[in-house]
């Protein structure tokens, strides 16, 4: 791109948002810049050339048509907080990052309905500051860090720890509004239909489903995005099922899917490895040989394996519904079964105090305590990027990610300070969740080849990660190779036809246009 | 006043809040709200989830000053706006830049101007 037509967009931009909402300055654009990128400081990190930050769906719609016409490549940013998997950085070097933040509006909370419809500034935090002073019924599902977007959540594929069919967030999303590469706007299901009052009721709308075309995409900024939310309930139960020996791992998962399936309980699911998270709650060791992993029950007299579900609703329902849940597991020999938690709601200070904020749907900041002073010892990391891979919901897929990657860890010498390998945000698969420590001296370069590695090694084993940090986007969506990359050819073949310039979100999640397709794997600069 | 008195009972609170409106200066108003929303939630005091004794960002500054100063901010009065930029636009440990589109430089002189406030 040559410079009077940047400059002359820029100037454009300006007239559509107003001065003081377009940054162009080496200190304001050090704030768009990924703080935990594995590329920090060196010549190929991703950074943006400029921000823009418009205040409503015109002044995106301006906006996205002075790029067009100018084929100024851009990166729509919707709070911008999506650390350890990008920040507020773009995807390819030189692109103007769109900063949705100040469209922070509640547009409405329809209590009966029990759905919202939110512009893509709205933080969690924002949105539960919303539902409290108004007096709302409803509970939102938020991710661990409680400053992250609703809609750029949702679209990045982000968990909570609350309800099935709510906790994936992308899951509970019912219509959008996107600006198209061309300007105009475009609302999905029911939204589509002109004077509709079902929008957050029926997502299909007529033909092909296009929600999907904007999860982790490059073919729209979204504007406005509505979600189905949870009627708080009455209370809430944990319990926990124990087992004592290797082997009995097969049926715990196999029993637990089951009893999830047929809804016999409704929150996130926990399963893990008392013995092997004694050293550390947060970081399953590697699982031994079943001998050893039972020499070691036997001796410390922790459990093996537990499963812990979680259940929302009426005290008498939730209670039964345990007792059920318990008795499907009654004959395995040594069982142990504990109630864990339970409380009434609304939560009461005392409560509020001992209790993990987002498994009641509260936003906190408190999963930063695991980078800034971890389990331990004090674990002064730069950030960190997560490892996120989909792997069969079983006990041997447990046991095999497990192993799989502890053992190349420990061969290519990867520090990992979170490590669970059956994380149930999703209530049909497992994701393999690690966090991988970054460091800005000069550490990054042995850690991209290891992880690039692993991503290679995973995808072997038939397990690809569902969201990466935009440095491994190319390897990952080199893993989803069935029929010679046909996955990537039709998005890029989708790509080139609603968005023929190239300009929104270049290369994100390896998706190229056609005009900087040369630049997957190598990266570049428009 | 920096905070208000968290033990009183809600009634009275509502009152000290009341009449602590009617007199706060309108900048130190503001900075309190800004940072109850934007920075208490790792810089707070109080406990943290899952009985963690200390929020993520107190509970670093601790460590970080072993003593010497405080670890919470709304305890520290050395914390004019040039000193609270530099952090907030620069970033530091594993607090990433905050964005003038999240937090304006008025926003960061109010903040100031609380934490400035005698505890």
């Amino acid at each position: 791109m040559d410079a009077a037509t940047f400059a002359d967009g820029l100037a454009a931009m300006r007239s559509a948002v107003g001065d003081e909402w377009v940054f162009d300055l080496p200190a304001d654009l050090n704030t768009y810049r990924d703080f935990y990128s594995v590329l920090w400081g060196e010549p190929e990190e991703k950074v943006a050339s400029a921000a823009v930050a418009p205040a409503n769906v015109e002044e995106v719609q301006a906006v996205v048509r002075v790029a067009n016409e100018r084929r100024i490549p851009i990166y729509p940013i919707s709070t911008g907080r999506n650390l350890g998997y990008g920040g507020s950085a773009p995807v390819l070097s030189g692109s103007v990052v769109v900063d949705l933040k100040r469209m922070n509006r509640v547009l409405e909370v329809n209590e009966d309905n029990c759905s919202a419809l939110v512009e893509p500034g709205v933080s969690f935090f924002d949105m539960y500051r919303h539902l409290r002073e108004s007096g709302s019924k409803l509970m939102m599902s938020v991710p661990d860090p409680g400053w992250g977007s609703l809609v750029g959540n949702a679209l990045d594929s982000g968990g909570g720890y609350t309800v099935s069919g709510y906790r994936g967030h992308f899951e509970a999303v019912c219509g959008i509004e996107a600006v198209m590469a061309d300007g105009e706007l475009l609302r999905t299901g029911m939204g589509a239909l002109p004077g509709s009052e079902t929008w957050q009721q029926y997502r299909m709308g007529i033909g092909p489903c296009l929600d999907g075309m904007f999860r982790q995409s490059t073919l729209g900024v979204v504007t406005k995005m509505g979600f189905w939310m949870f009627p708080t309930p009455e209370a809430w139960l944990s319990g926990s099922v124990s087992v004592l020996r290797y082997e009995d791992l097969e049926e715990l998962v196999r029993i637990a899917n089951e009893l999830e399936y047929g809804n016999l309980f409704n929150g996130m699911p926990g399963f893990g490895s008392p013995v092997l998270t004694r050293e550390n709650p947060i970081a399953m060791t590697m699982i031994p040989e079943p001998e050893v992993m039972n020499a070691m029950v036997q001796e410390s007299g922790v459990p093996a394996w537990s499963f812990s579900p979680n259940f929302y609703g009426p005290e008498r329902v939730i209670r039964e519904q345990w007792a059920y849940v318990k008795s499907r597991f009654e004959h395995i020999p040594g069982v142990q079964f504990a109630e864990t938690g339970f409380v009434d709601l609304p939560l009461s200070p005392e409560d509020m105090e001992r209790i993990h904020k987002p498994r009641f749907g509260i936003p906190s900041l408190e999963i930063f305590s695991v980078g800034s002073r971890g389990y331990g010892n004090f674990n002064p990391s730069d950030g960190h990027i997560w490892f996120s891979a989909v792997i069969p919901r079983s006990g041997q897929g447990i046991i095999d990610a497990n192993r799989v990657m502890r053992s190349e860890c420990e061969r290519l010498g990867l520090d990992l300070f979170m490590f669970a390998p059956a994380v149930t945000c999703w209530t049909r698969s497992f994701v393999l969740f690690a966090a991988v420590p970054v460091y800005k001296d000069g550490r990054n370069a042995h850690l991209r080849d290891a992880v690039r590695e692993i991503i290679r090694t995973c995808a072997e084993h038939g397990w690809g990660e569902y969201r990466c940090p935009p440095a491994f986007m190319d390897d990952v969506m080199d893993a989803y190779s069935f029929g010679d990359h046909k996955l990537r050819r039709v998005n890029e073949a989708i790509k080139d036809a609603l968005d023929p310039n190239g300009i929104i979100s270049a290369g994100r999640y390896g998706v190229w246009p056609e005009r900087y397709r040369h630049m997957r794997r190598t990266g570049g600069e428009a | 006043m920096k905070y208000l008195a968290i033990a009183l009972p809600l009634s009275a609170l509502a009152l000290t809040a009341s009449v602590s409106a009617q007199d706060e200066d309108p900048q130190v108003a503001h900075g309190r709200q800004v940072f109850e929303h934007m920075c208490a939630p790792c810089h707070g005091q109080g406990p943290g989830d899952d009985g963690s004794e200390m929020l993520p960002g107190t509970a670093a500054l601790t460590e970080k000053y072993a003593g010497s100063r405080p670890g919470a901010l709304e305890l520290r009065n050395d914390l004019p706006a040039p000193v609270l930029s530099l952090f907030v636009r620069r970033g530091v440990g594993a607090m990433s830049p905050f964005r003038a589109s999240e937090l304006s430089d008025e926003d960061i002189a109010a903040i100031a101007a609380y934490l400035a406030e005698p505890d």
